[in-house]
């Protein structure tokens, strides 16, 4: 029941959200489609009438030269009313198409626009592979509700309507034997039907599975070659293989019975009303009719009937068919709203960043490029604003966090890092690295404590301009389909040629950026699946070196880089780097050896501090991981 | 293509044959259905008792019953053929991927094969559905319908005949006109998609660069721009219905008008009424199957698409074959390269290896050293035939890799590989890849070689700890020990570590080489590694740079006489202060 009420729900809204999208177009194809429908309906009439000018003149040997005109006179009208069908219902099919594609490409904008407004906890917990069903299957499954199954049901129900007013319009008693029937018929659909969409959902449960089994072992093919595992992965994929085939021959057998069950439901109801129709035909019985027309029962009630029974029964089962879409469409709308309806990451930050200039001794906010930045700070309380030149300097005092409640992941961590000094954090995974990295540019909140940046608590900073003074690489890179040129770029949408290029070459990207087949108009796919891991990091670090940050964070950005060319990319960063401060986070020691200040992390506590020389004198923790007598785990 | 995808049917022929018999058979009875009552319907208007009614009547509901059996019987077959024939293709999609060598794999990626055995299956599932049911069916309703409008009105049947040409021709523009459209407008659609898997992956950086407003505009045009094709194509889809009710609505009324004086002039002697009105049913029911059949074409074409993709997974040939006579016995662990040089690909301009000569012998221990990009891998892929030399060629125990049986080659050379992956299951289970036969003593010393013992007992369940997908649930260094000992397990005549000890701490690292030493010293051991302290103490040190060998030699004398190794050595191991001088 609760379930029902909910459905209803989501489909009134869905009604209001293409109400909204079309407030025009959206009434005038509801008009055109029931005209369609109505229109539809009426000509049993008339077509009852020219069979019952024919039988009488049939009996009464009218020729045709009486009879005919009055005949023909019928026949116009129908066609007029043709006609008035063919328009509205072309009118309906163009206007609906339009209504359908707006309404998804509207709907998906507004499904990605909100999605970019979401906290980066979204995409952290939620699969990937479920955002994309989003876009794919769930969108799908709306186009058919919105273009097929809700005109389909529209179209029938008036259908159903009309026939039946026009079916009471002739005999009571045969419409109750017709409505008996299609009692039938829909308790036929329930379970039929019921079990179609029962297995449907299993089948969609198989495919799942299947597509998981399917991605380990791709994944892992290289290994199943080396392994000579060929055979043995077979086996496993049958065993998934056949139970995804049950699921699905199971579904679709339900299916594909539906439709010749109610037809045949139908075909034998058309059996009994024509019996029973006989039976009142018999003058001795002398039935009384009840009818809205006062007609008495006769071959001329009878004969259109069978034929209203029949369209009747052909709408109830046109509108049977729609039962899975309709199910699978009201799931697939209610994911649809419930990511739209995802509340977006909170901002009230109000200190901006500008450009600036200095005058005097005195800070000035400026128009053209400076090099010089500064947090410009609106004060509230007497309306005047004071603006703080940008060097980079980040403290944090007793900051407490946690992903989930009851499991901190860093307890009291209190660090400063003056501008121009490299900071490191070194220790195992899960240790709170980069924890403390998600906390600086807001991507997660703290749960206690502060963070200071230049003297600004950063909870005031706009969260935009926060993040575009720290710049960021981190371990896996994430390209985008376009030419090597255009990532670059993405660090800087106004950079030049000659600055991305400088950019690669600080990088230490140049040098294979050139010897790709088409050099920086090389068209990079798959996230860059041509290149190696250590390529990916270079042109991220490139990236970053373009967008030229005043703080930057390189979370494992080396990690597959060799060491010769980390050496090269180093000096490149110090070069860039030079007076703004750095946080590095490496797995490799010999890269954070030349860190100002090196922090060694332990179960979110820091448990060491010092420069590569101090900490290799305490002979802690820091000692024995480089000496590698430990493993960074 | 139909070819192709039609081998894979195999056992679900009788029951592909069976859907359209079967079909036919109900088509006939629902065909047959208004004739029954068109007789019916004369018997009643010329007044006849009830009797007769219940006979036709009992006649109508065997009918109905048989067309019901016919109906759900086809529905059961046509759900056992289209789902086998899905099963089948995913199968054989599978397996056909089993055979696939390095280099094919190279060319599909993962989530492309993985659309291809799921999105794809499902498009040609449905439209082989349609084309064994509702395809055979429609043709087959219309025929009979036609025969059946002469039967019943003889001439006036003539009317359909001049409608058909015009509803065909009208459907036929619209299959030819929007399937390109579809087409071009689906291959939108993936792009779009992926689009949006690039952003989804890429979240932090777009926050992190702050690039929401681009992305969404970036976002925006691509989702207009593909609405703009489905449109296009829908709203010429949607002509069907209005020329099939333009031809419906003509026939009804000429039907009516002409059939009316028809039934008065001749007093029903040509016509009755009775088939004046089945007459219109007939009519309906052809104009019915004919837009189910325009629906049906639009729908396979679409599902044509689909099929190329499955198809090109189907048709790909492994790039390497076992020879005619293979060699399965390795001699012993020696290594041969002569003259061989590499490309990955036909038309790649880049040489990966080239001039490179090298003898390893038997039980020696080589480190492989060399940047980013100087084919470290791709060397040592060479000696288990993973991929094979462009020139030249490389020999293991005397013989030509290409000559042996590549099951044999592969077991008798273990390959520890870069980007490693360890399974979902037991400890116990992801060892036993090395020997499926593998006694618990085998694999307990197994992962002793491979310092993987140590955490292992640490762990509750021991070796039936179960591993998750990728081995999520262990950690790097403990990851690559247990890949180490899987495959120490196949007792390998050459081991070869291809940067296998990376997060492993030095100490582990040292341990694994001395158990190696002195437990398999006849094995021939090939080691890339980045560190050098990993190399040191090989027997040779092969040193690579862009493809080519650039030096061989024992650690000390690299160290002497090789730029490369001393600058990669002094980063590792000096201090940060020396190395600003």
């Amino acid at each position: 029941m609760k379930t029902e009420k909910r459905n209803k729900g989501v489909l009134i809204r869905l009604f209001k959200t293409v109400y909204s999208f079309y407030p025009v177009l959206l009434p005038v194809a509801i008009a055109c489609i029931s005209v369609t429908a109505v229109v539809g309906a009426v000509p049993a009439i008339f077509m009852q009438r020219v069979i019952g000018g024919i039988s009488a003149a049939f009996d009464n040997q009218t020729p045709w030269a009486e009879a005919g005109p009055a005949i023909l006179n019928d026949v116009y009208i129908l066609i007029a009313l043709y006609v008035t069908s063919i328009v509205t219902g072309t009118v309906f099919g163009q206007l609906m198409t339009i209504i359908t594609q707006g309404t998804l490409e509207k709907l998906r904008d507004k499904m990605f626009n909100g999605m970019q407004k979401l906290p980066v906890k979204f995409f952290d917990t939620t699969g990937h592979g479920d955002i994309m069903s989003y876009y794919t299957n769930d969108i799908d499954t709306l186009r058919q509700l919105i273009s097929q199954s809700a005109p389909q049901i529209l179209v029938s129900g008036i259908t159903v309507l009309s026939v039946l007013v026009i079916m009471l319009y002739y005999c009571l008693w045969l419409t109750l034997v017709v409505l008996t029937g299609t009692a039938v018929m829909l308790v036929v659909t329930k379970k039929i039907g019921g079990g179609s969409a029962r297995y449907f959902v299993k089948q969609q449960q198989a495919i799942g599975e299947e597509e998981g089994y399917i991605e380990e072992m791709l994944t892992g093919q290289k290994v199943i070659k080396t392994f000579c595992h060929e055979r043995e992965a077979e086996q496993g994929f049958d065993e998934v293989n056949g139970k995804l085939y049950e699921a699905s021959r199971r579904a679709n057998r339900y299916a594909n019975m539906l439709a010749p069950a109610l037809f045949n439901i139908g075909n034998v109801l058309y059996v009994i009303l024509a019996v029973v129709g006989g039976v009142f035909l018999i003058p001795r019985l002398n039935v009384p009719n009840v009818s809205i027309s006062g007609m008495a029962i006769s071959i001329s009630v009878v004969v259109p009937f069978l034929n209203m029974a029949k369209q009747f029964t052909g709408n109830i089962n046109q509108v049977s068919q729609q039962v899975n879409s309709v199910v699978m469409g009201v799931a697939g709308t209610r994911r649809v709203f419930e990511l739209v309806d995802r509340p977006p990451e909170v901002d009230d930050g109000y200190v901006t960043l500008v450009r600036a200039r200095e005058e005097k001794g005195r800070i000035v906010e400026c128009e053209e490029r400076t090099g010089v930045w500064a947090w410009k700070h609106p004060h509230h309380a007497d309306g005047s604003v004071t603006y703080t030149k940008l060097c980079g300097d980040v403290r944090m005092f007793d900051v407490d966090f946690e992903y989930e409640e009851g499991k901190p992941v860093l307890r009291g961590i209190s660090l400063y890092a003056k501008p121009g000094q490299k900071v490191a954090f070194v220790g195992a995974t899960g240790a709170g690295k980069t924890t403390i990295t998600n906390l600086l540019n807001r991507f997660y909140d703290i749960a206690d404590g502060k963070i200071r940046y230049d003297g600004i608590n950063i909870n005031k900073i706009k969260k935009a301009d926060l993040r575009r003074s720290l710049g960021m690489v981190l371990q896996d890179t994430n390209l985008f389909t376009g030419t090597v040129m255009e990532n670059i770029r993405y660090g800087k949408l106004d950079a030049s040629d000659e600055e991305c290029i400088a950019a690669a070459k600080l990088a230490g990207a140049d040098d294979f950026i050139t010897r790709l087949p088409d050099g920086y108009n090389t068209f990079i796919t798959g996230n860059g699946a041509n290149l190696s891991q250590g390529q990916r990091q270079l042109l991220s670090i490139a990236r970053a070196a373009v967008a030229d940050p005043p703080v930057m964070i390189l979370d494992e950005a080396t990690s597959s880089i060799d060491t010769r060319t980390e050496a090269i990319v180093q000096r490149g960063m110090d070069a860039l780097m030079k007076g703004r401060t750095v946080f590095v986070i490496a797995h490799r020691l010999s890269t954070v050896k030349n860190s100002d200040v090196i922090i060694v992390l332990d179960h979110g506590r820091i448990i060491e501090r010092g420069t590569h020389e101090q900490l290799l004198e305490q002979k802690g923790q820091y000692y024995q991981l480089y000496t590698g007598a430990f493993e960074l785990e | 293509m139909v070819k192709e995808i039609a081998h894979s049917l195999r056992e679900y022929k009788r029951v592909s044959v069976a859907t359209p018999v079967l079909v036919t058979f109900e088509v006939l009875l629902e065909c047959l259905i208004p004739y029954v009552i068109a007789l019916l319907v004369n018997e009643i208007q010329d007044g006849c008792g009830l009797d007769v009614i219940l006979t036709y009547g009992a006649i109508l509901v065997a009918m109905a019953a048989a067309s019901l059996v016919f109906g759900v019987s086809s529905g059961i077959t046509c759900a056992s053929a289209s789902s086998g024939l899905a099963k089948n293709l995913r199968k054989d999609m599978f397996y056909k991927i089993q055979s696939y060598s390095f280099q094919n794999i190279d060319k599909f990626n993962v989530s492309s094969l993985i659309t291809r055995m799921t999105t794809d299956v499902t498009n040609v599932q449905t439209a082989y559905m349609l084309l064994i049911r509702l395809v055979v069916r429609s043709p087959l309703m219309l025929i009979f319908s036609f025969i059946m409008a002469f039967v019943m009105g003889g001439s006036l049947a003539w009317v359909f005949v001049a409608v058909v040409p015009i509803l065909g021709i009208g459907l036929a523009v619209i299959v030819i006109k929007t399937v390109p459209l579809f087409h071009r407008a689906f291959r939108k659609y993936d792009k779009l998609n992926n689009s949006i898997q690039e952003n989804v992956k890429a979240a932090r950086e777009v926050k992190s660069y702050v690039r929401e407003d681009y992305e969404q505009n970036k976002f925006g045009a691509a989702s207009h721009d593909l609405r703009k094709d489905f449109q296009k194509a829908e709203r010429i889809l949607a002509f069907n219905q209005p020329i099939m009710q333009f031809c419906l609505y003509v026939v009804m009324c000429a039907v009516l008008s002409f059939g009316s004086y028809l039934v008065i002039d001749s007093m029903g002697l040509n016509l009755n009424v009775g088939e004046l009105s089945s007459i219109l049913t007939y009519g309906f029911m052809m104009l019915n199957s004919l837009m189910m059949l325009s629906m049906a074409f639009t729908m396979i074409a679409m599902a044509g698409e689909s099929g190329k993709r499955i198809v090109e997974v189907l048709t790909e040939e492994s790039t390497l074959k076992n020879p005619a006579e293979p060699v399965f016995d390795i001699a012993d662990g020696s290594i041969d390269f002569e003259d061989v040089s590499f490309k990955y690909s036909e038309n790649a301009e880049r040489q990966a290896l080239s001039g490179i000569n090298l003898h390893i012998a038997s039980g020696e221990t080589i480190g492989i050293i060399g940047g980013t990009g100087s084919s470290k891998s791709t060397l040592v892929q060479l000696i288990s035939r993973l991929y094979d030399v462009s020139e030249g060629c490389v020999k293991v125990g005397g013989v030509d890799v290409r000559q042996y049986d590549m099951d044999a080659l592969r077991n008798g050379v273990a390959m520890v590989l870069q980007k490693n992956v360890l399974f979902s299951g037991t400890i116990a289970e992801n060892l036993r890849w090395g020997n499926k036969d593998a006694t618990d003593d085998e694999i307990r010393e197994a992962a002793h070689l491979a310092c993987a013992d140590e955490f292992i007992e640490r762990f509750p369940d021991k070796y039936d700890t179960y591993i998750e997908q990728g081995g999520a649930n262990v950690s790097g260094g403990q990851k690559q020990r247990l890949c180490i000992a899987r495959a120490l397990l196949k007792k390998p005549k050459i081991l070869i570590l291809d940067d296998s000890t990376s997060a492993v701490d030095t100490h582990t690292d040292a341990k694994i080489r001395k158990a190696m030493r002195e437990y398999i010293p006849e094995t021939t051991k090939l080691i890339i590694a980045q560190r050098t302290a990993s190399v040191e103490d090989a027997d040779r040190i092969i040193v690579m740079d862009g493809g080519s060998i650039n030096d061989i030699g024992t650690h000390e004398e690299l160290l002497k006489r090789n730029a490369i190794y001393r600058e990669v050595y002094t980063s590792q191991n000096k201090e940060g202060h020396d190395l600003e001088d």
